[in-house]
């Protein structure tokens, strides 16, 4: 029996969201960590029911959270070297929260036009391996990527990103943060990141040395010099695993594709009504089949008109359709983040996002028709799907 | 015993019921009520003090006999009210938002 289970990353808590295949009738999950803002969750490939959480606070910091069971109970993986792995009362212990810059981190570019320190402020996006599951990448503000080898009892930085030219890095309005990594299921060593604001980057040799991947990215009113190596605002990057050399891009203005790794990117915007936005995926059986979410302007984060759509292409860009059927089309508002949008494995391919006004869709035909599976959840900052059998 | 309170989303986090009583030897200051707190939950390590330079998240108050002791010597002995478990040491989440 094939099933499908959304997790739902909000401002305020964790939601699991549960069908059988037909992804007709929906169960929602109460919260986990109420109150919370959760980032990210995503599952182990390897292991489904391993799923790994970003739960931060601006109070108390960053919380690493792994569940066992598909997400009904949750554990804090982490303890310190040479001590128990709980307290004698049974607690988990706290090194897993610990994400600490190898080395002297240095500074980026900040507001100002000085040179700034790297903080640390909390971990955006959770890339599990598609091989171990224990070990797991942690994309984190401000602009690094961390991995895990144990199940995410601790984590060490990957610092040579931030010698691909991090000192010109500079947060957008966001902050400045890894929130995009992406494997490649055909080369263990390849790995793609994004960086708001400095790019897409690549490494080749499993993390050691990284390469800025940004030729034919024009940013003519974010940079001085509009396609500079590093500083372009990407918002998203998708990969089929079919065919991982051709990726997907939302950039903070315009919507690309690259057919060589990224050494070269092309606009394929084409007929979209505005191509601003944030999220961007790929339809699970036919690479050549894209999804974005347009947004009026980077002044303006709603959709056109009040309408809610969803914008496919077939052709692998440049010719776009509205999707409609079952969202709203009058007085909306909201808008749809970087991480809030997924598919499923289905055969009938399911696309889900999520929105800052808490509604969660689902079309189980491949963008054709939608339905909200859920509709009054705290603002959404994640999605994704697990397809299970 | 010292008495210590902790804001709620911290209760929840190390599954704590109201206050907290620890054993604290002399002098009481604020490092040592800390450091036993945090070695009594360790989950609670970073979300209250910085991972590695222990200090005071910017978010956090640390108040005790109606003063703000936030921004006082974490080194510096805590009043005696607190020391003898008279009086709670209280840590806050700041007020934030409209």
């Amino acid at each position: 029996m094939t099933s499908v289970r959304v997790l739902v990353g909000t401002k305020k808590g964790a939601f699991v969201i549960t069908s059988d295949g037909a992804r007709k009738k929906w169960k929602v999950s109460e919260p986990h960590f109420a109150g919370w803002e959760i980032y990210h969750l995503k599952g182990s490939p390897v292991d489904p029911d391993r799923i790994f959480c970003s739960q931060s606070s601006g109070w108390f910091g960053q919380i690493i959270q792994r569940s066992s069971d598909g997400g009904k109970t949750w554990e804090q993986p982490g303890t310190p070297t040479g001590q128990r792995t709980a307290t004698p009362e049974g607690m988990p212990m706290g090194e897993s929260n610990k994400f600490v810059y190898e080395g002297d981190p240095g500074t980026h570019l900040w507001y100002d036009g000085t040179q700034h320190p790297w903080e640390f402020k909390r971990v955006w996006h959770l890339e599990p391996s598609l091989t171990d599951p224990d070990t797991v990448y942690a994309g984190v503000e401000d602009a690094a990527i961390f991995r895990t080898t144990n199940g995410g009892v601790t984590w060490q930085e990957l610092p040579g990103l931030r010698s691909a030219k991090g000192q010109l890095w500079q947060p957008g309005a966001g902050g400045m943060a890894v929130h995009t990594i992406v494997l490649d299921p055909s080369d263990s060593q390849r790995i793609y990141i994004a960086i708001s604001a400095a790019g897409a980057f690549r490494t080749d040799d499993g993390g050691q040395t990284w390469k800025p991947i940004n030729k034919g990215l024009v940013s003519q009113y974010q940079l001085p010099d509009p396609d500079a190596d590093v500083g372009h605002c990407v918002h998203r990057i998708a990969m089929h695993p079919q065919r991982p050399g051709v990726l997907y891009m939302q950039k903070h203005w315009d919507v690309l594709r690259t057919d060589n790794a990224g050494e070269m990117w092309s606009d394929i915007g084409g007929n979209l009504p505005t191509d601003f936005g944030f999220p961007i995926d790929i339809h699970a059986h036919e690479p050549e089949t894209v999804y974005v979410v347009p947004i009026t302007s980077d002044s303006l984060h709603y959709p056109p008109d009040g309408k809610l759509r969803v914008f496919r292409s077939k052709s692998g860009g440049h010719e776009w359709e509205p999707l409609t059927k079952g969202l709203p089309q009058e007085h909306c508002y909201v808008n749809i983040l970087r991480d809030a949008m997924a598919v499923d494995q289905l055969d009938d391919c399911g696309i889900y996002f999520g929105t800052s006004g808490g509604q969660v869709y689902c079309s189980p035909d491949g963008g054709d028709t939608w339905q909200a599976i859920a509709s009054h959840l705290p603002g959404v900052l994640s999605v994704e799907v697990q397809t299970l059998s | 015993m010292i008495r210590v309170v902790i804001p709620f989303h911290l209760r929840t986090l190390a599954k704590i019921t109201g206050e907290v009583q620890l054993d604290v030897p002399a002098p009481v200051t604020q490092r040592a009520v800390l450091d036993a707190l945090e070695a009594r939950y360790p989950m609670l390590r970073g979300t209250i003090r910085d991972h590695v330079t222990k200090e005071r998240r910017a978010f956090l108050r640390f108040f005790a006999c109606e003063q703000d002791l936030s921004n006082e010597s974490p080194d510096t002995p805590l009043p005696e009210a607190v020391a003898s478990g008279t009086e709670p040491y209280l840590i806050i989440g700041a007020l934030a938002g409209g």
